[in-house]
């Protein structure tokens, strides 16, 4: 039995959903109680799905529970078909359904219904929702394209002479994070250096789209949690080469340029990725005006048509069925030489914490340390499946990989390592607000404002300026960072308020003098958020009323933000926490800072003096200070070193 | 003020019209009972919630609730693994431990619901007994010769177990007996045992349903006005501080969905008053004249506490009504609260209801309402969704109160919506919401009226 406060992971049945969603002509039963349905508003809300998702729920109640449930499911596999006419029904069983040992796919294979029933059998009780999201498009795809493989040891047929070489994007899913958009840049890049994309799966793709999947020279495993299975079995089955790099990052995309390269087997492929990477290089030093690179593709017209049907995700109203086409014969990526600016010099050794799917998490990671010279202070993945190469990478940082899906430990192993910008999923945005510390979303499971409207890619060179400027945004920038300590103790620049957020005990200033007036840009971008002013220091650990108007279900931005006393009720609530907490410790083992001390301390900016706080403090105890002094602080500064 | 000797005159004439229920089964599309927790957490904040089930519980009362601003919720789930389910034995020793643990962490918790799931039930895991076992280890040594103090009837601040020892009750959440909102009826069911008695003699008003705060502070102040009194609702905002019942109880109802509560709180000898539920003007004031009637209130002193309130509200409704006059409604089954709101907005803001889904009708709770109810209404308990879905397309509505997972897909087909789980989580009961609640209606119509592109 696990005690789980919030999950990463909904069930495996989820992750079927995912992948059946993201499809067009699939339908999947899934035999299931009443109550079970909740599925259909994560895709309807979060993701704004202008359509239902492809599923019907057996509803079983206790009443049918006495019967048979057999003629439940037989039944609503037949309405199923008949109203929905799919190329291959999927038939699912939610955790209590798989109890039941109905047998749900063997009864619906019994009734000769003209489309291919394929049943998933997903464990529900051993395994999660990203394993089953795997599991179901290697199903699919195994089913649908068993009986066509090609006796063992037949070579992959050749490309005919002219034939530019073709690829499959494989992996991206509904409810995944940024897939629309990774889809169009990555097929922009390909095409930049002639490479056709031949099916993007299961994104917008049809059985009758799988079944073509052998006809492309090589795969692309985009989401290795998604399609690494699929393209493993490929490479087996019908001795198609795949490409494992995923192209998140200048560094990885430059990689993954050179593997697709190789493994096109196409000389003008090589040369011309060869030249894009070149000119990704070429763009840090020739800085903002870069010129645009020579034309690498062969053929540069064919770029917008990359956007191919295909791609656009066949939904029938407006959001889905835009495609991406904005005409950039090559994107030059203007992420290096940004990190190269002098104003990006404040970035160097921040102390970043990183959390995640092992997709997005080991590429923030190299971006972080590589690219934007940062230090990885922390490393780790929500899927036990994915815990090897986390591992490795995290010792490459010289840090020890926290594999964990307890939301509780994630958030202490944050708070112990006390980042600048953590980098996370949705859990770790929360914990981030309430630590009063910047952060960015990086990976599913993800909310309803990390599904943008606009164009916002992480992958290829175009992701990677996506990237630069979403996680340095919540950060302070280099100048201002200066410009706040020369103005400090100004006496109309009231400080105050976010020194209060960031250390309570610094807090001397009255209540209601809100510093978000004088610097609310600071305020809102650090989002070192005002503590409420109006809010009963009682109220803080509660929701302020009872129920309250909003979106329940897509709160945690929306609803929150959208309550009276939304983010600052939980900055507050961790004020005080932390106070609390602060308290017991130095009543067990107490430093005193004198007053003196205590006045140089406010001299310190205030977005560090918590750390220089606690360093101190630290510093301290382990000589057995009792009375810290100027004297202490700055031993302890020259100890800790910046 | 003393109790009318003769009871309140139940709606006998009402009980009798026969209003036809159309009954449809086939796929739904609704929550869990489960979902109740999200705003009974809120109420009684010294309860916490524990879910005996598997991930697809956890995941769904994390998307229901979705408050992720709690660092340690005062709900969890109780993840069932393939370990618990091969040996029950094994499953109630693994409960303990995990209870022990929370507990330990967390020694505010003063009432801890176990809360049964369709998994649970499957495996017929029975959480009443684990409740009991689990008491009697809780009953510390230093506890156990301490007698029970009986709560005070009036002020309830008394305490009915003693400090520190946190009483364990168990109920049923599971989609297989619960939809939606009667997660609250099974839970507030499971604390009736545990009300203390009022003495013989004593008489009080017990309000039964969830109500925002703000919503029973006003209440409260009418009651008061009036000389109703003692006035308890129930549930309590602390769980320690649990209301008395007994032959002097008159029980009035401030949500549709608390049939099993009611039945236990009567057979403790309480008694029902019939009356529509407090929505709306009209509602909220035969509410309050029900009571007044069980306390034998002289129609001009009643009169003269509700008219201004009842005036204010009309006033704030005015604005509403021409925006929602003569507009098209279909309600998709969802909460209960779809034919006292249904009453509300066609007798109230002049709505045309096409046809008004129930997950279920309770025919002795809606007694009051179906008096109300005009002619002709289509009340459909149950349904198909995909069949409701072709109903609404063909009737294309004005406007559709829906659940979430229906909500954008109508929309993205050009019907307006309303989500029906705000009408949960809104306090919208009581003369001073009655605006707010037409206000609810009117948003997405205005909305659709504006957008221009």
């Amino acid at each position: 039995m696990e005690l789980a406060v919030w999950t990463y992971e909904g069930p495996t049945h989820m992750g079927a959903l995912r992948v059946a969603t993201a499809m067009r002509g699939v339908h999947c039963l899934l035999h299931a109680p009443q109550g079970d349905s909740y599925a259909d508003l994560l895709f309807t809300m979060i993701e704004r799905r202008p359509g239902r998702p492809p599923v019907s729920y057996t509803s079983f109640q206790q009443r049918d529970l006495g019967r048979s449930t057999a003629d439940l499911i037989k039944e609503a596999a037949r309405v199923a078909y008949e109203r929905f006419r799919p190329e291959v029904l999927m038939i699912g069983e939610s955790c209590t359904a798989e109890l039941l040992q109905d047998q749900a796919g063997s009864l619906v294979r019994g009734l000769g219904l003209p489309v291919p029933v394929l049943p998933l059998d997903l464990p529900s009780w051993s395994r999660k929702e990203t394993w089953g999201a795997g599991e179901t498009f290697h199903r699919l795809v195994r089913a649908l394209l068993k009986s066509r493989a090609p006796a063992p040891g037949t070579p992959h047929p050749a490309r005919a002479p002219g034939q530019p070489p073709r690829a499959n994007l494989l992996g991206p899913i509904a409810l995944g994070f940024r897939c629309r958009d990774d889809v169009t840049a990555v097929s922009r890049l390909l095409a930049a250096i002639g490479v056709e994309v031949h099916i993007v799966a299961p994104l917008g793709a049809r059985p009758s789209d799988l079944l073509r999947l052998p006809e492309a020279d090589f795969n692309l495993c985009l989401y290795p949690e998604i399609a690494e299975s699929t393209c493993a079995w490929l490479e087996r089955t019908f001795r198609q080469p795949w490409v494992r790099t995923v192209p998140i990052g200048i560094g990885a995309t430059r990689d993954f340029l050179a593997e697709v390269g190789r493994v096109a087997g196409d000389k003008a492929v090589a040369t011309a990725a060869a030249r894009l990477i070149a000119a990704a290089v070429s763009s840090t030093t020739a800085g903002l005006e870069a010129a645009p690179a020579e034309p690498a593709s062969k053929s540069p017209q064919a770029v917008p048509s990359v956007v191919s049907p295909q791609l656009a995700p066949s939904l029938a109203t407006a959001p889905f069925s835009e495609g991406q086409s904005l005409a950039i014969p090559v994107y030059q990526p203007r992420l290096p030489w940004y990190s190269q600016s002098v104003d990006a010099t404040y970035l160097t050794g921040k102390r970043v914490f990183i959390f995640g799917d092992a997709t997005h998490a080991l590429a923030a990671a190299r971006i972080i340390d590589q690219e934007l010279g940062m230090n990885v202070v922390g490393l780790g993945t929500y899927l036990r499946e994915q815990a090897r190469p986390v591992r490795e990478a995290a010792h490459q940082y010289g840090l020890e990989a926290l594999i964990t899906a307890d939301y509780l430990e994630v958030e202490a192993c944050i708070a112990a390592s006390h980042p600048e910008l953590v980098l996370g999923t949705q859990m770790e945005r929360h914990v981030a607000k309430r630590l009063g510390i910047p952060c960015a979303v990086i990976s599913a499971p993800a909310h309803v404002q990390d599904f943008p409207a606009r164009y916002a890619p992480q992958m290829g060179f175009e992701g990677a300026d996506v990237i630069f400027d979403t996680w340095i945004g919540p950060l302070m920038m280099g100048l201002e960072e200066h410009l706040l300590t020369m103005f400090r103790g100004d006496f109309e620049f009231g400080e105050s308020l976010p020194a209060a957020a960031q250390d309570p005990q610094a807090a001397t200033y009255p209540p209601g003098v809100s510093a978000s007036a004088t610097i609310p840009d600071l305020a809102a971008r650090s989002q070192i958020s005002t503590p409420g002013i109006n809010l009963a220091p009682g109220l803080a650990h509660e929701f302020p009323t009872a129920p309250s108007p909003g979106s329940p279900a897509i709160s945690s931005g929306t609803g929150q933000e959208g309550m009276t006393a939304g983010p600052s009720v939980a900055q507050h609530a961790l004020s005080s926490q932390t106070a609390n907490m602060a308290a017991n410790e130095s009543a067990a083992s107490a430093p005193v800072w004198d007053p003196l001390a205590e006045n140089e301390l406010k001299k310190i900016p205030f977005f560090v003096r918590g750390k220089a706080r606690r360093n101190t403090e630290c510093f301290a105890r382990e000589r057995g200070i009792a009375t810290i002094t100027v004297e202490t602080l700055y031993d302890a500064k020259a100890h800790f070193g910046r | 003020m003393s109790l009318a000797s003769a009871p309140a005159p139940a709606a006998a004439e009402e009980l009798q019209r026969d209003f036809p229920v159309v009954c449809e089964g086939g796929q739904r599309q609704a929550f869990c009972g489960l979902a109740g927790i999200v705003w009974l957490h809120r109420k009684m904040q010294d309860a916490f919630f524990l879910v005996v089930g598997s991930r697809t519980c956890a995941h769904m009362l994390q998307s229901a609730a979705g408050v992720m601003i709690f660092a340690a919720p005062r709900f969890a789930t109780a993840i069932l693994e393939e370990r618990d389910l091969a040996g029950l034995a094994d499953a109630n020793a693994e409960l303990d431990r995990v209870v022990t643990r929370l507990l330990e962490r967390r020694p505010d918790i003063a009432t801890l619901f176990l809360v049964g799931t369709c998994p649970s039930e499957v495996i017929k895991l029975d959480l009443h007994k684990a409740a009991e076992r689990l008491n009697q280890a809780f009953l510390s040594p230093a506890n156990a010769n301490q007698p029970i103090q009986p709560i005070q009837s009036q002020g309830l601040p008394a305490v009915a177990t003693p400090a520190g020892r946190p009483r364990v009750l168990a109920y049923s959440g599971s989609g297989l007996e619960t939809t939606f909102t009667q997660g609250e009826d099974t839970c507030l069911e499971a604390l009736v045992p545990d009300l203390p008695t009022l003495p013989p003699g004593e008489t009080s008003l017990l309000v039964v349903g969830t109500l925002a705060d703000v919503v029973e502070d006003q209440f409260s102040r009418l009651f008061a006005e009036l000389g109703i009194g003692p006035v308890h609702f129930f549930p309590p905002r602390s769980s320690r501080a649990l209301p008395p019942i007994g032959e002097g109880t008159r029980l009035l109802l401030a949500q549709p969905f608390l049939g099993r509560t009611a039945r236990a709180i009567e057979a403790r000898g309480a008694q029902l008053l019939a009356a529509p539920f407090p929505i709306g003007i009209e509602g909220t004031r035969r509410w309050f004249d029900a009571a007044a009637r069980a306390w034998g209130l002289a129609a001009d002193r009643v009169e003269a506490v509700l008219a201004k309130p009842a005036a204010r509200a009309g006033q704030a409704l005015a604005r509403y009504q021409p925006l929602l006059a003569g507009k098209r409604l279909a309600f998709f089954p969802d909460s209960q609260l779809e034919a006292p709101i249904a009453r509300f907005l066609q007798r109230e803001c002049g709505m045309e209801i096409l046809v008004a889904g129930v997950p279920y009708f309770d025919r002795r709770l809606m007694a009051g309402e179906i008096a109300l109810l005009p002619e002709g209404i289509r009340l459909v308990e149950g349904g198909d969704v995909d069949r409701q879905l072709d109903a609404v397309r063909a009737a294309r509505p004005d406007l559709t109160v829906c659940g979430l997972g229906l909500a954008n897909p109508l929309e993205a087909e050009g019907l307006t919506t309303k989500w029906s789980i705000e009408l949960v989580f809104s306090p919208i009961q009581g003369f001073e919401q009655a605006a707010d609640l037409a206000e609810l209606f009117a948003r997405p119509l205005t909305r659709r009226a504006r957008l221009r592109f």
